[in-house]
């Protein structure tokens, strides 16, 4: 059974590691922290993070380390499940200042990434939030780096393509009744509107736990649009709201902002996915560099499966490493790495061609807070995902 | 219309599925189950590994995890409650007890099954369309039939079966029944490991519609506790009614509240409160009638 092989593969993988460690001893430890949600109904969201961090740590180890400076570390991943919980955010946080910890990842969703905010900021932590709440990352805050591109960016220039492309002219939203997914709803119908187009529904909402979606689309069916937009959809619930929005005799589009996995999408709604637009990452063949699929085959050697949410999850570990071999000084003055935040610039390595890591945002923030990773716009077609078309953010 | 009765049917089916184990479970031990959408959620993940990591036909799929969640309801009534209540009389000791099995299995879950949404293939391709009055997939019409049919054979069952007498025996009255001759400790287990089976089955039956995924065990249980209430506790009846009047409550609400946002369950929660308010002991409120 695949799992059993998992379960082995892990093993191996965990013992690969300890026999590695021991290899490298001499090396002194560079902790960077993982905050994020890694059990309960988000779990894949948290752990496709957790698990793209630990798969570059175990490679760069494996090839001796990283060096910053003169000294060379090896990189241990720290991880804590908050939970989807603000209060066991903080806790997490906490956590790792106690430990020493300058450089976390995470949280996954907008109310941990605010609340996380003061310990952050009193401990000298910088962290990489995969959440948008503006205020985050517009001064007077500067400790929190947005780790991807956020849904106020990429809805528009999905908006864009298919009114141009497509003929879209009428649009609506649904979205899950959290803070998240609604207050992405909100600015997409902003940027929708923005953009000429006809918002004909924009109020249906549904419970995370909802098992049949035939009910909850049914009325926004009924309006006929010509796109229909998935707000802030977990990988879990885009599936089950394609195959329903299909059942009922939709024909139109539908899109979303959030990564999703094309296994996923495959099991939950097979044919019925097809055209299914999403955001992904660097691991469409149109893009990945070798080192790409060479994640990408190592993250399903250690852990059984790849997850394509990791696409856009692979950056933050590599921004926080470059950052610091470009200004060894900032390895414990966060100070220092925000000095740095502004200048800096290093050879993208999971990208075919000449792109870059260069921290971006200023249109946006107002000052250079977020992460440079291309816009990946893509399209699911029996069972992976095709490159639609490729921006870049600031 | 038409579509809003036939999508509470169909909700309605398949929750009075997933609140007759848990009613049963009541029923016989006084045991509130917070495991079982986790049972529930192991059930759909056997399914899912038997037809989709195996290529086994679905019906394969559907034996195993019913053999299975039996399995496992009779080792946990065997091992861990059957202790506990012997050697508590807290009533909280039992209900703590199955909290703990619910985190276990989630963490059981995780570890085997991973954290990914999971589904298989549909098992009956096509949609009904009846003039666009009413849509409904032809799968979606075959799981509606096919937990309605369960449920008749889990009350024949009940009814005409020596099991099924001894376990309404018990849950009339435990002392009395023990008297009489039935072996109190076999069909408590016996009952345990059935309710555990009809939560496998529900998961094992759904997974080809919904899917399956970690986090569906916590509010799988709430769902099947609200039915409960509103049913009665511990009557198969109330279980039933419980199950389609919540499943028609969300059609409705869904349909006819959408545009004032996701208040469906806010109503359906305050409709419960008054309820509860005026018949605490639900729509059926005594065991067994």
């Amino acid at each position: 059974m695949l799992r059993r092989t998992f379960l082995r593969t892990t093993t191996l993988a965990a013992f690969a590691t300890l026999a590695l460690s021991a290899a490298h001893a001499e090396n002194p430890t560079l902790k960077i922290g993982f905050v994020g949600v890694t059990s309960g109904p988000a779990a894949a969201w948290g752990i496709s993070n957790q698990r793209s961090m630990e798969t570059r740590a175990a490679w760069l180890n494996e090839l001796g380390g990283v060096k910053i400076g003169d000294t060379t570390y090896d990189i241990e991943i720290v991880p804590f499940d908050d939970q989807k919980d603000p209060k066991r955010a903080i806790a997490g946080m906490e956590k790792m200042a106690q430990e020493g910890i300058h450089y976390v990842v995470g949280p996954n969703v907008d109310d941990g990434a605010a609340a996380v905010r003061p310990v952050a900021e009193q401990n000298g932590i910088i962290y990489f939030p995969y959440a948008f709440p503006k205020s985050l990352y517009t001064p007077p805050a500067s400790n929190a780096i947005l780790g991807m591109v956020a849904n106020y960016q990429s809805g528009p220039a999905i908006y864009k393509y298919l009114m141009d492309d497509k003929g879209v002219k009428t649009v609506a939203f649904v979205a899950a009744n959290e803070s998240d997914p609604l207050s992405q709803r909100d600015s997409g119908v902003e940027a929708a509107k923005a953009l000429g187009l006809d918002v004909v529904s924009d109020t249906v909402t549904y419970q995370v736990d909802t098992t049949d979606f035939t009910p909850v689309l049914l009325p926004v069916i009924q309006k006929q649009p010509d796109l229909l937009v998935l707000s802030g959809v977990s990988p879990a619930n885009a599936p089950q709201l394609i195959r329903s929005a299909r059942e009922l005799g939709f024909q139109g589009l539908i899109s979303t902002e959030t990564a999703q996995d094309a296994t996923v999408l495959q099991e939950g709604a097979g044919d019925l996915a097809n055209g299914f637009i999403s955001v992904g990452g660097a691991s469409t063949p149109e893009l990945a560099s070798d080192e790409m699929k060479e994640f990408v085959d190592r993250y399903t050697k250690m852990f059984g499966e790849y997850n394509d949410e990791s696409n856009t999850k692979v950056y933050a570990l590599e921004y926080i490493l470059e950052t610091l071999k470009a200004d060894p000084a900032a390895i414990d003055d966060v100070e220092e790495f925000k000095k740095t935040v502004d200048t800096f610039s290093a050879p993208n390595p999971f990208m075919k061609g000449d792109a870059k890591l260069s921290y971006v945002g200023t249109t946006s923030f107002g000052q250079k807070r977020q992460v440079a990773v291309p816009l990946v716009v893509n399209e699911y077609k029996d069972g992976k995902f095709e490159t639609l078309f490729v921006a870049e953010v600031d | 219309m038409e579509q809003i009765i036939a999508n509470g049917l169909y909700l309605g089916a398949q929750y009075a599925l997933i609140a007759l184990g848990l009613t049963l479970i009541f029923s016989l031990m006084n045991v509130l189950n917070f495991a079982h959408g986790q049972m529930y959620v192991f059930g759909g993940f056997i399914t899912y590994s038997v037809v989709s990591q195996l290529g086994m036909p679905f019906i394969v799929g559907l034996i195993a995890s019913a053999v299975t969640l039996a399995a496992m309801g009779a080792l946990i009534e065997r091992f861990l409650f059957r202790t506990v209540i012997r050697r508590s009389a807290r009533e909280e000791s039992t209900m703590l007890l199955a909290a703990g099995i619910a985190f276990f299995l989630d963490a059981v879950i995780l570890l085997l099954f991973g954290e990914k949404q999971r589904g298989v293939p549909k098992i009956v391709n096509g949609v009904f369309n009846w003039d666009f009055r009413l849509i409904m997939p032809y799968d979606r019409i075959l799981i509606g039939v096919l937990a309605v049919a369960m449920i008749v054979c889990f009350i024949l069952f009940m009814q005409y079966s020596k099991a099924g007498r001894a376990m309404r025996a018990l849950a009339q009255d435990r002392t009395a029944a023990q008297l009489m001759g039935v072996d109190v400790d076999r069909y408590s287990m016996i009952g345990f490991a059935l309710g555990a089976m009809l939560a496998g089955l529900v998961g094992a039956l759904l997974v080809t519609i919904t899917g399956i995924n970690l986090g569906m065990g916590g509010p799988t249980s709430v769902k099947a506790f609200m039915m409960i209430m509103i049913g009665g506790a511990g009557v198969i009846s109330g279980a039933i009614a419980g199950g389609f009047i919540l499943g028609m409550m969300e059609s409705v609400g869904l349909s006819v509240l959408s545009s004032f946002g996701d208040i469906t369950y806010l109503v359906i929660f305050a409709s419960l409160m008054v309820f509860l308010a005026i018949r605490p002991q639900g729509l059926m409120g005594k065991p067994w009638g």
